[in-house]
């Protein structure tokens, strides 16, 4: 790992696994920004690639129509009461200590802004309400702040309204990318995904070509013709992975060619979109739909009958956004969005593994399961992976209640975070997940999310915690008896 | 002649707080029914049908769920705080209905200790406000205000019930009299028309304040929509962009 200003991390211990709040430290992480866009990328998705010179107006006015189009910010706007229950929830605070990244605080950069321009106590007596001008010096904290949100929503299970922090995070992004303020991790990779098709601009003939080897690889490994094909029309499913899985978390991939080609099925991913995990989410509204698009566009394109979401977390959020966002996808079975967990899980349920799986090839693993955010926290996704692991493994043990299922620790490097030039904020972010794994003593830690199979090697690593970080699906393949 | 005026006064203030309440709220109220959920945003673990939102919603405004997992010893006082507001505020019909319904009267013994009780939960929401650094952090100038406002009005009704009293017939009159838009005087008695002035202050800051949680919570989106993306035939429809 490069060498950064560790300044910003706290490094007081645990408690059986669980991070007693800190005290305050005020600004600890207010030089931690990311890397402002280049002009390729936003032009490439239709943002300004400046920041416009009536940017205070423009904004202002951008507010008022997302507070016209999204009930949830209106909403969210008026209903927080200051009560604290969130201040020491959100990973980011808890280990820097900056209570600007108190979620409550975190909301206040924006709703100070709300009662500045949109209510008549703050436009008459600001200073008595709270409310504040949208300046120079605001922008700056929404710019550093907003970025140091990995939109998780573990505030939001603490609230006793269920503010969810997340919409208020991505409000701000929306209304900053509208005046030409965005960052380069962000914008880069939604610009990506329209020129490749994927987050990490993997060109087709490259995905094709790393399949082809896998294609060889794993026949030679198992003796089995597994294949993984591309772009085979009218195959049974269209697989959409995060496209991670076929370059750094290749035995997520080979676990699904393993699965499909122990059921019988035929199965395809696609280059025109290999790319589960939608950027577009915490940019703009604009930029979630097209992205999220191309997945019903490739299945049609493909003639498939069914579409099958891979281990990936935004994908997932994005992802059961699919009928709203896209349309009705009523041509296809399940005519909804559909989990690999859940399609598994369903054929556990229904006895299809019955005497094929032999836990004890995995008995050389203490597994536990990381929660993904948006799988735990919006898309129901809790005991599927759970039931997997159970199924497969022998020894699995649970992480302390309160860091796990819907009040899961994100991994640090969630909506946009997972890029080098904020290591701080992302080993900071990660702690609190850090130290409930060392608390188990397990030597594998499950998930079902790309980012975190990206970021948790590097957060366990920097917290001293031995434990291999993989996918889910191959714990099951790897029991697999064929 | 003062007296007079002040009469005047208070009844006038008295309209226009209740027009104040009542308009500011419906806007606000019916500002949220109005404006368009795009996205499905229920939290899990929700719940897939509507009778089940019903229920977390009930849940959600008499026992504080979510709460009680974030703070403990915060949800002692907000729910103590709360139950005792809802145990004044109904007591207080008594003021208000001509006859007295008999679950308003029966509660005569328990209305002074509902009274100390909230008088205390106040206390302790404000002073926490104070000792509590990170509270202390995020606390603004309306945070404070709402508490004081509360506790004064507290302080004055308990005062006014039991140790400086004024006679229930003159507050019936004056009260009924302002409901059925024939005004009378209020009672000659400082410390009620103090009760009473603050208490149309705070129906005026009502509306434009974070009281608004007291309605608002039933527009959460996190809290108020089913779960139901995988079931068949309900595709959620984005008001603004219904045909993608």
């Amino acid at each position: 790992m490069a060498k950064f200003d560790e300044t910003p991390i706290l490094k007081d211990p645990a408690v059986e696994g669980v991070l007693p709040p800190p005290d305050i430290r005020e600004h600890a992480t207010a030089q931690v920004r990311c890397w402002p866009s280049k002009e390729k990328d936003t032009l490439a998705i239709d943002l300004p690639s400046e920041r416009l010179p009536d940017w205070q107006a423009k904004a202002i006015q951008k507010f008022g129509e997302l507070l016209d189009k999204n009930k949830a910010l209106r909403v969210f706007m008026d209903i927080c009461v200051r009560c604290g229950a969130c201040a020491d929830k959100c990973q980011f605070f808890l280990g820097t200590g900056d209570p600007q990244n108190f979620p409550v605080a975190r909301a206040e950069l924006l709703r100070s802004v709300y009662r500045r321009y949109f209510t008549p106590g703050g436009q008459l007596f600001p200073g008595l309400n709270g409310a504040a001008d949208l300046d120079e010096t605001m922008l700056e904290r929404w710019y550093t702040y907003f970025y140091q949100c990995s939109e998780c929503r573990r505030c939001s299970v603490f609230c006793p309204y269920g503010i969810d922090t997340a919409e208020i995070t991505a409000a701000a992004r929306e209304i900053m990318a509208s005046v030409g303020v965005s960052t380069k991790y962000v914008t880069e990779v939604v610009a990506k995904v329209y020129e490749t098709g994927n987050n990490l601009g993997i060109p087709p003939l490259a995905w094709i070509d790393n399949c082809e080897f896998l294609d060889e690889d794993v026949e030679e490994e198992t003796g089995l013709p597994i294949r993984f094909p591309v772009d085979q029309e009218g195959a049974d499913i269209l697989l959409v992975p995060p496209s991670a899985d076929n370059f750094a978390n290749v035995d997520t991939m080979i676990a699904y060619g393993k699965l499909f080609h122990f059921l019988g099925i035929s199965w395809t991913t696609s280059t025109y979109c290999n790319e589960g995990g939608n950027f577009g989410l915490f940019l703009n509204y604009q930029n979630l739909k097209k992205v999220n698009n191309r997945i019903l566009e490739a299945a049609r394109m493909l003639k498939v009958k069914t579409i099958i979401w891979g281990e990936c977390g935004h994908a997932w959020r994005a992802g059961i956004f699919t009928p709203t966002l896209s349309g009705s996808m009523d041509d296809f079975d399940p005519p909804y969005p559909y989990h690999i967990s859940q399609y598994v899980y369903k054929l556990l349920q229904a006895g299809v593994f019955e005497g094929k799986l032999d836990k004890s090839a995995n008995d050389h693993l203490v597994v536990t399961y990381h929660d993904p955010c948006n799988p735990a926290r919006a898309g129901q996704l809790l005991d599927e992976p759970r039931a997997i692991i159970r199924a497969s493994c022998n020894h699995f043990i649970e992480m302390p209640s309160e860091t796990i299922r819907e009040k899961t620790f994100c991994c640090g490097a969630g909506g946009g975070l997972l890029t080098d030039e904020v290591m701080a904020i992302r080993m900071a972010g990660g702690k609190p997940r850090a130290l409930a794994v060392k608390h188990t003593q397990a030597n594998y830690l499950a998930t079902i999310c790309a980012i975190c199979k990206a970021q948790l090697p590097v957060v366990m690593q920097y917290w001293d915690v031995p434990v291999e970080v993989g996918g889910t699906l191959q714990l099951l393949t790897n029991a697999l008896k064929f | 002649m003062f007296w007079n005026l002040l009469s005047v006064f208070l009844v006038g203030f008295a309209y226009i707080a209740a027009f104040a309440f009542s308009a500011g709220l419906l806007v606000k109220l019916v500002g949220y029914l109005r404006t368009p959920a795009p996205l499905p945003l229920s939290a899990t673990p929700a719940p897939e049908s509507e009778a089940g939102v019903v229920a977390r919603l009930l849940g959600d405004v008499l026992i504080f769920p979510n709460l009680f997992k974030a703070d403990k010893a915060l949800w002692v006082g907000a729910w103590v705080f709360h139950l005792a507001l809802a145990a004044i505020l109904f007591r207080h019909l008594r003021y208000f209905t001509y006859p007295v319904p008999g679950l308003v009267l029966s509660m005569e013994q328990a209305a002074l200790f509902f009274g100390y009780v909230f008088g205390l939960a106040t206390i302790y929401l404000f002073g926490r406000r104070l000792a509590l650094p990170r509270i202390l952090y995020l606390s603004n100038i309306p945070d404070y205000f709402a508490l004081v406002l509360l506790g004064l009005i507290a302080a004055s009704g308990i005062l006014v019930s039991y140790w400086a009293h004024v006679y229930l017939v003159d507050v019936k009159a004056f009260i009924l009299g302002l409901m059925t838009f024939h005004p009378v005087a209020p009672p000659n008695h400082p410390l009620f028309l103090l009760h009473f002035f603050f208490v149309l202050l705070l129906m005026i800051y009502f509306p434009f304040s974070k009281l608004l949680h007291a309605g608002g919570i039933f527009f959460s989106p996190s809290q108020n929509q089913p779960y139901q993306i995988q079931h068949a035939g309900k595709r959620y429809v984005n008001p603004w962009d219904p045909n993608p």
